[in-house]
């Protein structure tokens, strides 16, 4: 079973023939300063508009969570630890996990979503009808509707800027290297390198996110090192591709209907007799 | 630094993946904190107690490097038998004038050899005190850069470093009462804390490693600022931390090419290249003023060549030897001008008109509330800026405005607001902390009427030089003599700001462009804007705008930009060969001597003569560059040495003390004298000082604030809060406080809080926060309160200015504001509105009982 997720090509699968390699995000927030950079350079590049001035209170964050017009957010978490006398600050920028098994591509019925030749999955705004269906089949509350145009909108990886060859606004804004933009292979590799460093250095709090091939999304084209449980950052600890459960649920229905079927041609042939 | 700077702070992380140990020493924890091996929470306004417990600790262990301890610095000069340091003095040093506020110096020098030289002649040109006071406050500290002039060059020494009066036992002494548990008392900061930061910084320093030191403004806006840097700057000394790569005491800057303006000065005493700038009383022809400020040994003994090239520059053909060069065209200083007394004089009348490049005091400059009724009464204000800043605005919607204090009909001052460029829409140069320069090119012509600075000071001049062509008033020469030819581009008639570069970097008489500042004349013969940037146009090419990626140079990577002087990246490296020219460890290897090839090699440009020997020793009596030695790294030094004891230079002493801040809630633990005794004090109504430590009313002020900046943000705000992207992140103005507080003084989590000092009140949301610590100090706890400094009234997100609170009590060196540590009072809810702001501070300082003579001792 791992060996053939493992082999899981999501651009093959969706038709594109000698395609680039998939492409993706590590994002180590070990080394996240919370600078934000990544924010802006997002919103500036793809044009994404400013959302509200709301003072939240949760720490440095006033972004609160993606949306459809935040691509990428930093979380701020304070709390007790052992770092500091007792106080631990944890910075991290989220992002669309562009899944290897897409809720919001499966669900869309205007094929508005699509998956690109770099395996990411992208919003064509001119065949979005705003229908919504991707916004709940989401499992990480990504993917939303943007009150002004009514369309949904995400994180495209900058798919504009992949093309001309370079790399994400956040990624080529990032002053850290906390966000790192690669082929996927490559980025797991290093990935594991970057946590066996940690856990050698004593912080064996560290851990991948997202990365795993065999997880309910078949692994996520934007992972992460974390240094708390996933809900420490608000993300689902073991999320689940909504749609995996599809083919038995239609199963299921399948059969209740054709059961149904059965027994109302059951009940015309007995009330004949 | 990850806070303010995090592009540049990629090679501290960077650093720390390669197994550095980063240490934060911050009053409050921030995104540098988060990501530092070591945090250490500190009382604002108390580094100078911690640094020199640090320098205390590193003479007393012994930890210090011996070697070059004995051979660059001047630990084994001896002092003359009239110096008194603060342990005898109860916290001054002898030559303090106490009526006037200000030291003589005459007692801080060298003893011996020949001190009749550069510190005879500086001797103030009038006897008056309160004339001297008022020459010491221009700022003769500043000039050189670094404080070399007025120390004799051969003084007598003592290597054994036994002798009571030499430098090393005078420090010794000095800092003696610097225990661990007077820094756990004054700073608030664990014994055992303490001690890692020690053991951390002695075990990293020494032959094979180095230990950098960071600061930004938490050090420099004190009435202490100058003297603090002084303190890193001895500890550095000693631990060998100078002029060897992974060294040395980087500066952040408040924004870019700060390091550039300082170099090319926007200051009111420096001319560019750190010349000292004319004063009214002394320094009346070239002669004089090259005999006051030259020294005896080593670069600066060149000052004549230096200053005649910058005449030379601004005056051209019209600079001859029988004219002095056009010295007499320069203004003259009569005191301190800084940009505190201008609002003072605007106040009382004598300053008419403003000139505002992307400044906005009215938010971003101490107390703000002097600043605009400094402007509104003013004849005339011209405002520079790209957005629509408070400074020209405060007339008809600002704060005075809003308590019925003014009257827009009856303010008299005409503003110009005129649009200017970004630095996107003009070429120029960036000179970054480490003194390197990188040019940046125009990528669009600006929009509209916006303009740049070069365009609009180029065509103000052509102007002002048109309405005066005819004029024969000799009052008008120095406007008509200047050259002003610059090739015009583009469709706005932008000056060539690269043809501005050239006339800086300077030519021969053949128009040939310089390569070296060693070719400067003082015959008249070579022109240079600015002689320690000669050579950034060497053979007529733009060295700031090299770009070599890093992986196709070596690791000093000298091709990207370029650093003054001469492209060196390591000030002083000299420093990082031992006295015989061997690097101290092949670890740390940056220059050496070559005995074969006679010269100074390795990675970076030698900052020394090049063919000059280890073993060379001058004769007595030879003057300049030829009385350097062998063993001198310290060039630009009067006598070549690192300066652990600073002869001359500082005006409030040779060597760093801790004072109180202007206003805190503690006496000063160490001595009977509570402050910086010579402060900088303006004296004004809207300028009101608080008591301080035991005084009756400081309990009025129980809490101590500081200033900062967001990542989000930028300084006062001109440039972040009027755009959505930015203000977005940061929405509105706050004080982050700690539960304690919160829960003491009635604060909620975003509520809103009143902060009052003696000068104003302002209003903030609450941010409650683990972040901020309470302080055990002096036995009891003490709260600090964070204010950021972006807000203000107008823009995309607002809120009240931090600036309201502040008040000029100014360093005497530089005249920097003391903002990172006041003391406050918080209470919860909204400021009051209108008239009854102004009632409530009013109670304030009657509740306090401050008078005009409060704040204000010696």
């Amino acid at each position: 079973m791992a060996a053939e997720a493992r082999a899981l090509d999501p651009a093959a699968l969706a038709g594109h023939r000698d395609h680039p390699p998939r492409m993706g995000f590590f994002t180590d927030t070990s080394i996240c300063i919370g600078c934000k950079a990544c924010e802006v350079a997002c919103k500036e590049w793809n044009a994404v508009p400013e959302d509200g001035l709301l003072l939240t209170g949760m720490s440095y964050d006033n972004t609160q969570g993606l949306g459809a017009s935040t691509w990428r957010h930093v979380a701020f978490i304070e709390q007790p630890g052992a770092d500091h006398d007792g106080l631990r600050w944890l910075m991290s920028s989220d992002v669309c996990k562009h899944c290897t098994e897409a809720a919001c591509l499966d669900v869309c019925p205007t094929g508005a979503l699509m998956r690109t030749e770099f395996g990411t999955v992208i919003v064509q705004d001119d065949v979005c009808n705003g229908c919504g269906y991707c916004v709940s089949a989401c499992p990480f509350g990504v993917i939303d509707r943007r009150p002004s145009d009514g369309g949904a909108h995400k994180c495209t990886l900058c798919y504009d800027r992949l093309g001309a060859g370079l790399m994400p606004a956040c990624a080529k804004a990032c002053p850290t290297e906390s966000i790192q933009f690669g082929p996927l292979d490559e980025l797991r590799e290093r990935a594991g390198q970057r946590v066996a460093e940690l856990h050698d250095a004593g912080r064996s709090e560290a851990r991948l996110y997202g990365e795993d091939p065999d997880d309910g999304v078949g692994g996520a084209g934007a992972f992460f090192l974390l240094l708390d449980q996933p809900e420490v950052y608000g993300l689902p600890p073991d999320p689940v591709v909504t749609t995996r459960e599809l083919p038995r649920i239609w199963r299921h229905a399948g059969i209740a209907a054709a059961s149904l079927a059965l027994a109302a041609v059951a009940a015309c042939v007995s009330g004949r007799r | 630094m990850a806070e303010c700077h995090p592009v540049g702070f990629q090679w501290v992380m960077e650093a720390k993946a390669r197994g550095a140990t980063v240490i934060h020493i911050d009053p409050r924890f921030t995104r540098t904190s988060a990501v530092a091996d070591r945090y250490v929470p500190i009382r604002a306004g108390a580094d100078i107690a911690f640094l020199g417990g640090v320098i205390n600790h590193v003479l007393n262990s012994e930890t210090y490097f011996k070697e070059y301890v004995l051979a660059y610095t001047n630990a084994s000069t001896i002092l003359t038998e009239d110096y008194a340091d603060t342990e005898d003095l109860d916290g001054v040093f002898s030559g303090l004038n106490r009526e006037d506020r200000f030291y003589d110096f005459d007692t801080w020098r060298y003893q011996g050899g020949d001190v009749r030289p550069a510190s005879g002649d500086r001797s103030d040109p009038d006897e008056r005190p309160h004339v001297r006071g008022r020459v010491r406050q221009a700022s003769r500290g500043e000039a050189h850069g670094s404080g070399g002039a007025a120390a004799s060059a051969w003084p007598e020494t003592d290597d054994t470093l036994q002798h009571p009066r030499c430098v090393f036992q005078v420090l010794k002494r000095h800092f003696a009462r610097y225990t661990p548990e007077v820094v756990e008392q004054i700073c608030g900061v664990s014994q055992e804390q303490f001690a890692e930061v020690c053991r951390l910084l002695t075990e990293n320093s020494g032959r094979d490693r180095t230990t950098a030191f960071v600061y930004s403004l938490g050090w420099t806006q004190h009435t202490t600022g100058v003297q603090c840097i002084r303190t890193a700057a001895i500890l550095q000394l000693l631990l060998g931390n100078i002029g060897r790569p992974g060294g040395g005491i980087m500066a952040l800057r408040g924004h870019a090419s700060i390091q550039g303006s300082t170099d090319i000065p926007t200051l009111f005493d420096l001319l560019p290249g750190y010349l000292p700038m004319p004063h009214a009383w002394g320094n009346e022809d070239l002669d004089t003023y090259v005999r006051a400020e030259t020294v005896q040994k080593g670069f600066w003994a060149n000052t004549r060549s230096y200053m005649v090239s910058l005449l030379k520059a601004w005056w051209g053909d019209a600079a001859t030897a029988e004219n002095d060069f056009c010295y007499d065209y320069l203004p003259r200083l009569t005191g301190s001008h800084s940009t505190y007394e201008t609002v003072l004089a605007q106040l009382d009348g004598t300053c008419k008109g403003y000139f505002l490049y992307g400044q906005n005091p009215a938010v971003g400059s101490a107390n703000a509330r002097m600043q605009r009724l400094g402007m509104a009464n003013l004849d005339w204000l011209v405002v520079r800026d790209m957005v629509m800043i408070e400074s020209a605005t405060w007339w008809k919607d600002g704060p005075e405005i809003q308590t019925g204090e003014q009257r827009t009909e009856e303010i008299g001052t005409e503003v110009f607001f005129l649009p200017a460029a970004a630095h996107t829409e003009k070429s120029g140069s960036f000179t970054n902390t480490q003194r390197m320069l990188q040019w940046h090119h125009e990528a669009v012509e600006p929009a509209g009427d916006a303009r740049s600075d070069l365009w609009f000071t180029y065509h103000l001049g052509r102007r002002i030089r048109e309405k005066l062509a005819s004029s024969v008033d000799d009052v008008d020469r120095p406007v008509l003599d200047l050259t002003w030819e610059y090739p015009l581009r583009g469709s706005l008639d932008e000056p060539d700001a690269e043809a501005v570069l050239a006339e800086i970097n300077g030519w021969d008489a053949e128009q040939h462009p310089l390569s070296a500042y060693t070719q400067l004349t003082d015959d008249g013969s070579t022109a240079c804007g600015c002689w320690i940037y000669c050579g950034v146009h060497a053979d007529g090419v733009n060295q700031a705008a090299r770009r070599k990626p890093g992986q196709q140079q070596s690791w000093v990577a000298p091709e990207w930009g370029w650093a003054w002087p001469a492209n060196r990246r390591v000030l002083y490296n000299r420093a990082s060969a031992d006295p015989d020219g061997k690097p101290w460890s092949e670890r740390k290897a940056l220059i050496w001597w070559d005995e074969e090839k006679g010269r100074w090699v390795g990675h970076d440009v030698p900052d020394f003569i090049a063919d000059r020997p280890p073993f060379f020793r001058p004769s007595e009596g030879a003057t300049g560059p030829a009385a350097i030695s062998g063993v001198d790294p310290f060039i630009m030094q009067a006598d070549g040495k690192g300066w652990l004891f600073a002869p001359a230079g500082l005006v409030d002493g040779p060597l760093p003390t801790h004072y109180e801040p202007q206003e805190s809630p503690f006496p000063n633990l160490l001595y009977g004298q509570q402050h910086n005794p010579v402060r900088q004090l303006l004296r004004h109504p809207e300028n009101r000082y608080q008591p301080s430590g035991d005084q009756p009313g400081a309990d009025v002020f129980p809490y101590v604030t500081t200033t900062y900046r967001l990542t989000e943000h930028h300084t006062g705000g001109g440039m972040s809060r009027f755009l959505p992207y930015l203000a977005e992140l940061q929405p509105a103005f706050f004080c982050e406080v700690s539960p304690q507080l919160a829960t003491e003084r009635g604060l909620e989590h975003l509520g809103w809080a009143t902060v009052v000092t003696a000068r104003s009140a302002i209003e903030a949301r609450v941010l409650v926060t683990e972040r901020i610590r309470p302080l055990e100090v002096q036995g009891r706890t003490l709260h600090q309160v964070g204010l950021p400094w972006h807000w203000g009234p107008n823009g995309y997100t607002t809120g009240d200015a931090f600036n309201e609170l502040a008040h000029l009590a100014l360093e005497p060196n530089v005249h920097i504001q003391e903002v990172k540590a006041m003391a406050c009072d918080i209470r919860p809810g909204r400021r009051p509105r209108g008239p009854a702001l102004r009632e409530l501070v009013r109670r304030y300082q009657e509740r306090a009982g401050i008078t005009d003579e409060t704040g204000t001792e010696v």
